[in-house]
């Protein structure tokens, strides 16, 4: 009698162990199904030691959450189905609790929250500063409404929009905001940062391998906040320094018909006033993204658009339709003032020129 | 608000023993806590870092304000004389007392529509030259024939800097409650003479005794700003 | 000042809207806020489907980005201010009194006053919609996105006014509920006798009392700078934007057990009757509310933990986050052990309410993962945590709040909801929730943000967002089928009678719906589930005398009660004058101020129950 029923409880324990086994693997196997690791922003592949750290920490808490969810929404469900009302049945026992129980419930958890708190606290450390000794190099982000202004101090170069690094290095950044709040995030190097008016806040990654990899800001910061993106291009140290080079040289003088004329058209219809391109004086605007070597960057509007005449055109044309809000169509004299109205032919010229700022 | 509110419960005993309105009174100092709290945490984060003058050091009067917090402490004094008189069922004292307290408050009042104008025009003398953070001259030749010093407009406004900002709004909040304390004590004084001053009488002087613990609280909110916006201000430099 | 009473000629027994209007009855006053808060919650639930309209597939020109970003805005505020929280505020106007044995509120006026309040800061919020310039920062409206420079339209200032109205509201009625539930309990209902709803009543009117002035000193800072030019978030003179994010969260973490305490009070309600048990560990679940409720002021800047406030910041409010789980995680042991062993009915109503902790435990276990602030880097402000707050907000609140119009329907209106059309509400509801909010779980892996209006193609993101999509019209149709059920069962619902569920607490021992004066005699308590022990006897078999309230209708004579008024309505009507005076013109400001003053003063000198009417 005695064995038999011991017999019976061990198999229905060994049963619903394996009932849990299989549900945490079935639950786990449909958030992996779920999730898209190869769309360019997901968190679950990373590609340096901060995303990684975060990745690590992320991946604890998705197994214990799935084991813990099955445990108590297991309980929950077997609860219902099996104390569900039947016909006839009278008054259950009016049970009130069980201390010991209760106690149970409740350190149990506060001890596992202590544990997690450990990898927590060290993973908080890591991420805020690069590891002592490391091989770190600086640069200097500042936020507009809705594009990113980069300088790499140690070398003088000054790009918008598009980051490019060495792999292998620390990159620390220093961040501060034109206007209103922004974040920085690069999914698959870091985890966010915000970018504050009026501050400077830091944070860095470090890219492992070669490759494109897309950042956002993620915070909302007014209109076009949606197409506030930017690009990190992490490559080798040759071809960063190569990089580094081309960048500090001024821009290319026109060389066709169409470029020289689209030059002229810079300057008289005042994308000077706020856009900068090293080797044309009148061209000193800081309220713009500089474009000494805008074409030879991958993206156009700040991560938005393929970098290509056909987008450039189109963007020229009518920027608002891409970015509503925008402060070029705002403010720029071309899109609000009919005497520097930009005709087709302007814009052509204005395109092959600004192409040719390799 | 709620005067007559008790009155449907009057017969029944309530399960604490407190009257209904002292304890929604007592709670609502709590939420007023928070206000306060609030606006005097916004003020100490901002202190010192407005990036222009003129800060406290320079326009607040100790003198000036000491009289006017003296005028209000006393005025708490004569809200307890007040709620006294009116417990013993002495309506005549009580009215002579609550006028004196709404007096009080209003020469508060007085004391801080003179603050807030004077401060709008204070004027300070400089050292010659002019350094640049410092207002400009006027006239523009007060610096010439070997002048070594120069007066110049120097007034805050609460839109002059931080300080300005966080300044008028705690102050004035707090002037405000002042003047609903004040309208609420001659309400009280009006319905005094109601049916002879039998109504407030009546329930011990429950309608006296609400107010007097909101005229407590705001003169006791005007001890912590008086201490930390103009003391501390004015002695203890911003870290 | 008498004299100033009777120019508004006061109703006495008045029948139609104007006895809305003048109501000061508790329970009437529950079905207007209740009402209320549904129409603002199908208002923001088409605001919720135009956005996912919008973000069904890839560059889709539904909306333009500034009215997406007026939608998420206005979303948030309506589901948050005009819904969930007015939601609470109907049960606890309609129930509160009820279990704790009482009459009616300790301060019927006032209550009415709240609910007017309510109304008229609920449509300057919504004025936006009207004039064409809704608020469009987000619900959370950081500075500087907010100054008049970045934002010059109106859309802030409804913002500013109608949080600060409403803020009026909210204290007024917390102040209440605080005086009620400690002053108006009936003999021999003790503190640890309370109902868990009234106590999750009374922790939330305490979070309500201290929460609101802390937003409310933000929104006159705003409000200082907009208007006259101050300098709070001003950048240029010094100011630190990060300011607003202290006082908003200060507040904005308090608020979110303001929206879900109640929420657990209601299922700690529906679970013990359903089950026919009382509810298991009793004080500790009352306790970890409590917990709750103080832990609450001590976790806010988890929701900045990018804010770069450094890592000993980040740290510190990240261990009190994880440990804010322990409490949440006994209240959720505790109605399992509740149901076990229990006899559980499965109406629609304690489906809703297993509903709730089945998804609660989702949501709350994604809390903890944000809880972790170096991984929450990779998670703030992307879909996963729009997945995290609609887990806890629907699936918690939400679901709760139809458990409890399922449970006390029939209290209220003496009518049974059709039990077959809610079963199929839940379950649509559970479906469509799930369809909805589950796959913002991947979409936020995947890297998508929240609050952008659209996404470009290509990020591998239009999956999962039309699957969403989907979900959000199933539930506009579980919504749908509830409103249906609620009209019809209004007229046609089967009679309830007192007693349908065979309830635990004080409010089922009288009619359905209950009389003005709820209680012919106020019942004396002798234990917790007080009714219950009235039927069947407590623990020790003692069967306590048989309930004087439950009798005939003209028992009722002779009992006070405070006479209708319409001065709340028209002292609140000065405040939402005054309100929009703030925004467009200053001497409407001082109109409605005079108005609100005039009828503060007419309300003084009003006497509660007009002495005429019982012959005195």
């Amino acid at each position: 009698m005695m064995k038999r029923s011991l017999f019976k409880s061990l198999a229905i324990a060994a049963l619903g162990l394996v009932l849990a086994a299989v549900a945490v693997v079935a639950l786990a196997l449909l958030q992996v199904v779920g999730v898209n690791p190869d769309s360019p922003q997901s968190i679950l592949r990373s590609h340096g030691p901060v995303a990684e750290r975060q990745l690590w920490l992320f991946l604890i808490l998705f197994w214990a959450v799935i084991v813990i969810f099955v445990l108590v929404g297991g309980w929950l469900l077997y609860t219902v189905v099996k104390y569900r009302r039947r016909p006839g049945q009278g008054i259950p026992e009016q049970m009130h609790g069980n201390t010991r129980l209760e106690i149970a419930w409740t350190v149990i958890p506060a001890l596992l929250l202590a544990a997690l708190a450990v990898p927590t606290v060290a993973a908080q450390f890591y991420i805020t500063e690069p590891p002592d000794g490391a091989d770190q190099m600086r640069i200097e982000v500042r936020a507009h409404q809705w594009w990113w202004a980069v300088e790499y101090p140690d070398t003088g170069v000054v790009t918008a929009n598009e980051i490019r690094v060495p792999v292998g290095k620390a990159v620390v950044v220093d961040l501060t905001a034109e206007d209103v709040l922004h974040s920085f995030w690069i999914p698959k190097l870091a985890g966010k940062i915000d970018v504050v008016p009026g501050k400077t806040t830091s944070m860095w990654f470090q890219a492992d391998e070669p490759g494109e990899y897309y950042g956002q800001c993620a915070e909302f910061c007014g209109e076009s906040h949606a197409w506030m993106k930017f690009r990190v291009i992490a490559e080798s140290p040759e071809a960063y320094e190569a990089w580094t080079q081309a960048q500090l040289a001024d821009a290319p003088a026109p060389a066709t018909e169409a470029e020289t004329a689209g030059a002229q058209l810079f300057i008289t219809k005042a994308c000077i006033a706020c856009h900068k391109i090293h080797g044309v004086p009148a061209a000193a605007g800081v309220i713009g993204p500089n474009l000494t070597h805008v074409a030879g960057r991958t993206m156009l509007a700040a991560g938005m658009l393929e970098n290509n005449e056909e987008n450039l055109r189109a963007w020229i044309t009518d920027p608002a339709d891409f970015k509503p809000g925008n402060i070029m169509n705002r403010d720029g004299l071309a899109y609000n003032n009919p005497q520097f109205a930009l005709s087709d032919e302007d814009i052509s010229n204005l395109t092959a020129y600004i192409m040719s700022l390799k | 608000m709620e005067h007559a509110q008790a009155s449907e419960h009057a017969e029944h005993a309530t399960t604490t023993g407190i009257d209904h309105r002292k304890m929604l009174i007592w709670a609502f100092l709590g939420s007023e806590c928070m206000f306060f709290g609030s606006l005097i945490a916004t003020y100490l984060v901002y202190y010192g870092q407005s990036v222009s003058g003129p800060g406290p050091a320079d326009v607040l009067d100790i003198n000036t304000t000491t009289v006017s917090t003296f005028v209000l402490l006393m005025s708490s004094l004569m809200m307890v004389l007040a709620y006294s008189a009116v417990s013993k069922g002495d309506v005549k004292r009580f009215r002579v007392w609550i006028v004196c307290t709404a007096l009080l408050g209003a020469t508060f009042l007085g004391f801080q529509y003179f603050e807030f104008t004077e401060f709008g025009h204070h004027k300070q003398t400089f050292e010659c030259p002019p350094a640049l953070d410092r207002p400009a001259l006027e006239p523009e030749t007060a610096c010439q024939d070997g002048a070594t010093e120069y007066k110049a407009n120097y007034g805050l406004t609460p839109r002059t800097n931080l300080f300005g900002s966080t300044f008028f709004t705690l102050t004035g909040f707090h002037g405000a409650h002042v003047t609903v304390g004040v309208i609420w004590l001659l309400s009280l004084f009006g319905y005094s003479f109601r049916r002879g001053g039998e109504d407030l009488v009546r329930d011990g002087g429950l309608n006296v005794d609400l107010a007097a613990l909101y005229w407590h609280f705001v003169d006791i909110v005007w001890i912590v700003i008086f201490t930390v916006v103009y003391l501390i201000g004015v002695t203890v430099a911003p870290v | 000042m008498a004299t100033l009473a009777g120019v508004f000629n006061r109703p006495y027994k008045p029948t139609g809207v104007w006895g809305w209007i003048s109501t000061v009855d508790h329970k009437k006053i529950g079905a207007l806020y209740g009402v209320t808060a549904f129409t603002f919650f199908l208002v923001g639930g088409l605001e919720a489907l135009i956005m996912r309209f919008q973000l069904a597939r890839a560059e889709h020109g539904i909306v333009s980005a500034e009215v997406f970003s007026q939608l998420f805005t206005m979303h948030a505020l309506t589901m948050i201010f005009l819904a969930v929280m007015p939601l609470s505020a109907a049960f606890f106007n309609l129930v509160v009194p009820l279990m704790i044995g009482a009459r009616d509120v300790a301060f019927p006026r006032l209550n009415a006053f709240s609910y007017w309040v309510f109304l008229f800061g609920a449509l300057i919020l919504q004025t936006g919609w009207i004039v064409g310039s809704s608020p469009n920062t987000g619900w959370f409206a950081y500075a500087p996105l907010t100054a008049e420079s970045f934002n010059p339209s109106n859309g802030m200032d409804f913002y500013v006014v109608g949080l600060g109205v409403l803020g009026v509201s909210s204290v007024a009625a917390a102040l209440n509920f605080i005086v009620t539930i400690i002053n108006m309990r009936a003999p021999g209902m003790t503190l640890m006798r309370l109902p868990v709803f009234i106590w999750m009543t009374l922790v939330t009117s305490f979070l309500l009392v201290t929460a609101m002035p802390v937003i409310t000193v933000g929104l006159i800072e705003l409000y200082m700078d907009r208007t006259f030019g101050m300098n709070f978030f001003n950048v240029e003179a010094g100011a630190d934007v990060i300011l607003w994010q202290h006082l908003f969260w200060v507040f904005g973490h308090p608020e979110v057990y303001i929206l879900i305490l109640p929420a657990m009070g209601i299922v700690s309600e529906v679970l013990p009757t359903f089950a026919r048990k009382p509810l298991y560990g009793y004080p500790v679940v009352v306790l970890s509310g409590i917990t709750i409720g103080f832990m609450g002021w001590a976790v806010w800047s988890h929701h900045m933990f990018t804010v770069g406030l450094g890592p000993i910041a980040n740290s510190v409010f990240a261990i009190t986050t994880m440990f804010i789980a322990v409490p949440t995680g006994i209240k959720i042991f505790n109605w399992i052990g509740t149901l076990w062993g229990g006899s559980i009915d499965l109406k629609t109503a304690p489906l809703f309410a297993i509903g709730f902790i089945f998804l609660f435990i989702v949501g709350g276990l994604s809390g903890v993962m944000h809880a972790v602030a170096p991984s929450d880097a990779q998670q703030q402000d992307t879909y996963f945590i729009v997945a995290h707050i609609h887990y806890v907000l629907f699936g918690g609140s939400i679901m709760a709040v139809f458990a409890g119009i399922y449970y006390w329907f029939p209290k209220a209106t003496g009518r049974l909801l059709s039990e077959r059309v809610g079963q199929w509400h839940f379950w649509l509801t559970f479906l469509g929730m799930n369809l909805a909010f589950y796959p913002m779980h991947f979409l936020g892996l995947d890297g998508m943000p929240r609050r952008n209006y659209t996404y470009a193609e290509g990020m591998g993101w239009d999956f999962w967002n039309l699957v969403s999509t989907v979900g959000a019209f199933v539930l506009a149709m579980a919504t749908l089928i509830f409103v249906h059920n609620f009209f019809r069962s209004l007229r046609k619902g089967e009679p309830a009678g007192d007693d349908p569920w065979d309830g635990r607490t004080l409010e089922w021992s009288i009619p359905s719906p209950p009389p003005e004066y709820n209680f012919v005699a106020i019942p004396t308590v002798h234990g917790r589930d007080a009714f219950w022990d009235q039927k069947y006897g407590d623990a020790h078999g003692h069967v306590a005398r048989a309930p004087a309230g439950a009798s005939s209708e003209d028992e009722g004579h002779g009992i006070h009660m405070p006479s209708p008024s319409i001065l709340p309505m028209i002292t609140s009507l000065g405040l939402g004058i005054a309100g929009y005076g703030l925004v467009y013109s200053f001497p409407v400001a001082i109109l409605g101020a005079a108005i609100t003053m005039v009828g503060t003063y007419a309300w003084s000198m009003e006497p509660a129950a007009a002495p005429d009417e019982h012959g005195h």
